[in-house]
């Protein structure tokens, strides 16, 4: 009896993976051996005809297995480039062309036209006269209020102490209903320069309200990340009540300068260098991460800085001209989601 | 003629009423003419030809009433009045126009009235007071902002950036004089002594060659203490450490000028810094002296 073979629609991609299979088998015979046939074998192994595509091949395993294959050979072949430009950067030695500099986000930002240049007079003479002038002509001390929205929870209570333990002439009162209309003239007759109020939901701080007292502006944030004092790993000591440094970084817009003008006016001006505490707002791609730590300097080339003190980060949601007023306040910037957030390279701080 | 009895009979406990709600203890009507909002035979709008209720509409409280002879006409069959908005006076009203009413009305709706009227300053009440408001969140949004934060997070290398910026800040001077190394100046200040030196110690040399063959004299200490054949080791112990400590003491004196000469600008508060200046070794001779002692001559006591 003769049997004929039934023909298989399947069949040449079957023999195309064999092929490619027993290549695989063949290989670790034939290394020892040779290892340059070992290679052109399998770029001869990988040259298909060009209407093949991965996507044909029905069978999921065989499929998966011949796109790992594929990208195995791809990887190599980039190892082969990288190792080759290298070879050649090390030939040329000093006269090689300086390393390419790697493109970041930070690199590739889309450039503000509000950043601020250090020279620019209008700025300076802006920053003379605005609502903070007072603070940085050294007239007023600050003076902040901390409290929160109705009924805070345990994270929250515990989350304002520690941050008036961190900000020096700091209070904390509870809230108890009262509306922030009639709060804030309170404070301002007993010569509190800043409201912060601390948002609430589910138990865990996510809004800040700042609010700059005589007449300042207000700044709504939304607070992520929060960790306590004892969530802190290898924290140091509680701070002390010296009034610790503020460090800004990379406020670099006129947006970014008011709000970094609007952190810098929480703290006392003169900052006790033996207390050795520092704060930081540190704003990178619109997110400001706030530490604070205790540095030690071990010598002239080297400092060694412990973490103290909560750290949680703020991204900014509105800039409000003007004492805290949601519906009447005239709003100086507002974060559209839509309108901003659609690049990926632009930022405002 | 009108047959409640009949219509409460089947609605009541028999057959389907589609305003009754059932729970485990109690049915209420959902009926909005129902007074006290329970099923039953007395408070059932369907089942009673003659009825009143109470209902607010915007804010303001209206007397329905149901009576039979209107039962044939359903687009007239609820006369509405409009009460007053004080409570006293509307209370009147309710009486006046439910005058010859069996009590049970009379009763019920006062009583939902006062209800009606106590939610309504609620209302208001609150309306003054901050009201929360709900904002939505969308997922994806916070989940991008969440990873955007992490990506952020990385590459501000905080710590990095912190000790820089405290270091700049030492360079710059900002700390004053709290931290005893100011190297940085010191070591400018000792390269430009340095260079001082090296332009004076030429000159010098010249000058000193120019003296030596004049003849002159000079008078070199000697570093290395001279060894006797004393017997007395404690004595040539404390003489060696004298010695030493003089030696020293007078290169240090004089190393120390040489470091205030060399920086007037930097004020060196106790100790010294570790990278002193480098000591330069003079050169000198090694010279041994042999004493002979004779042993002192022992008196014997008589």
């Amino acid at each position: 009896m003769d049997f004929i073979g039934v023909p298989v629609s399947e069949d040449t991609t079957n023999t195309k993976n064999k092929v490619k299979k027993t290549m695989k088998r063949q290989k670790p015979f034939q290394e020892p051996v040779d290892n340059g046939s070992v290679e052109e074998s399998e770029s001869a192994g990988s040259s298909f005809p060009p209407t093949f595509s991965l996507s044909t091949i029905k069978n999921k395993q065989r499929r998966h297995l011949m796109f790992m294959k594929l990208k195995q050979e791809k990887r190599k072949q980039k190892l082969e480039l990288r190792k080759k430009r290298k070879k050649e950067r090390d030939a040329l030695g000093d006269k090689a062309p300086p390393k390419d500099v790697p493109k970041t986000i930070e690199n590739q930002r889309v450039y503000d036209e509000t950043t601020v240049d250090p020279e620019d007079e209008e700025v300076a003479f802006d920053e003379g006269t605005d609502e903070f002038s007072a603070y940085f002509n050294k007239l007023t001390n600050p003076k902040v209020l901390i409290t929160t929205s109705d009924r805070p929870r345990g994270r929250t209570v515990r989350f304002c102490e520690q941050l008036a333990t961190v900000i020096p002439n700091a209070h904390v009162y509870y809230r108890r209903g009262l509306a922030l209309k009639r709060i804030i003239p309170q404070c301002v007759s007993r010569n509190f320069t800043y409201l912060m109020v601390i948002n609430e939901d589910r138990k865990v701080p996510n809004g800040m309200v700042l609010c700059h007292l005589p007449d300042g502006p207000t700044a709504h944030f939304k607070v992520s990340s929060v960790r306590l004092r004892k969530e802190m790993k290898r924290r140091g000591k509680d701070p002390t009540e010296h009034h610790p440094e503020v460090i800004l970084n990379n406020f670099s817009t006129r947006l970014g300068h008011s709000i970094g003008r609007m952190f810098a006016a929480l703290f006392p001006h003169d900052p006790h260098f033996v207390g050795r505490q520092v704060a930081t707002f540190h704003n990178q791609r619109d997110f400001i991460f706030f530490r604070f730590h205790r540095y030690i300097f071990k010598n002239e080339k080297r400092v060694g800085i412990q973490e103290l003190g909560p750290r949680f980060t703020l991204k900014l949601r509105s800039l409000q001209k003007g004492t805290f007023d949601s519906k009447f306040g005239e709003y100086e910037w507002v974060h559209k989601r839509h309108e901003m957030d659609s690049s990926r390279r632009k930022f405002h701080l | 003629m009108q047959h409640d009895d009949v219509i409460w009979d089947l609605i009541g406990s028999k057959q389907f009423c589609s305003y009754k709600v059932k729970t485990k203890t109690k049915n209420f009507c959902r009926n909005e003419y129902n007074t006290t909002g329970l099923c039953n035979r007395q408070s059932c709008p369907l089942a009673n030809s003659q009825y009143a209720t109470v209902r607010e509409e915007k804010g303001r409280c209206y007397l329905y009433m149901k009576v039979i002879e209107r039962a044939a006409f359903p687009a007239r069959m609820w006369e509405k009045v409009k009460l007053s908005e004080c409570y006293e006076r509307a209370l009147q009203e309710i009486d006046e126009n439910l005058i010859y009413w069996p009590r049970y009305y009379r009763h019920k709706c006062k009583q939902r009235f006062t209800k009606i009227t106590q939610y309504l300053i609620r209302i208001r009440k609150l309306t003054l007071k901050r009201q929360r408001k709900l904002v939505p969140l969308s997922r994806k949004v916070e989940r991008r902002e969440k990873r955007r934060e992490e990506k952020a997070l990385i590459a501000a290398q905080l710590d990095n950036a912190i000790e820089k910026e405290l270091l700049e800040r030492l360079k710059q001077g900002t700390y004053g004089d709290i931290y005893n190394f100011p190297i940085h100046a010191f070591d400018k200040a000792l390269e430009k002594q340095d260079e001082e030196s090296e332009s004076e110690a030429e000159e010098e040399d010249d000058e000193e060659g120019e003296d030596e063959d004049k003849g002159r004299r000079e008078f070199v200490a000697d570093d290395e203490i001279e060894e006797s054949d004393l017997s007395d080791f404690e004595d040539m112990n404390n003489l060696k450490v004298s010695d030493e400590e003089e030696g020293d003491s007078s290169e240090e004196e004089e190393e120390t000028e040489e470091e205030m000469e060399g920086s007037p600008g930097a004020k060196s508060k106790g100790k010294t810094p570790l990278k002193g200046p480098v000591r330069k070794k003079r050169p000198y001779v090694e010279i041994e002296y042999e004493q002979e002692t004779e042993p002192a001559p022992k008196s014997k006591a008589s």
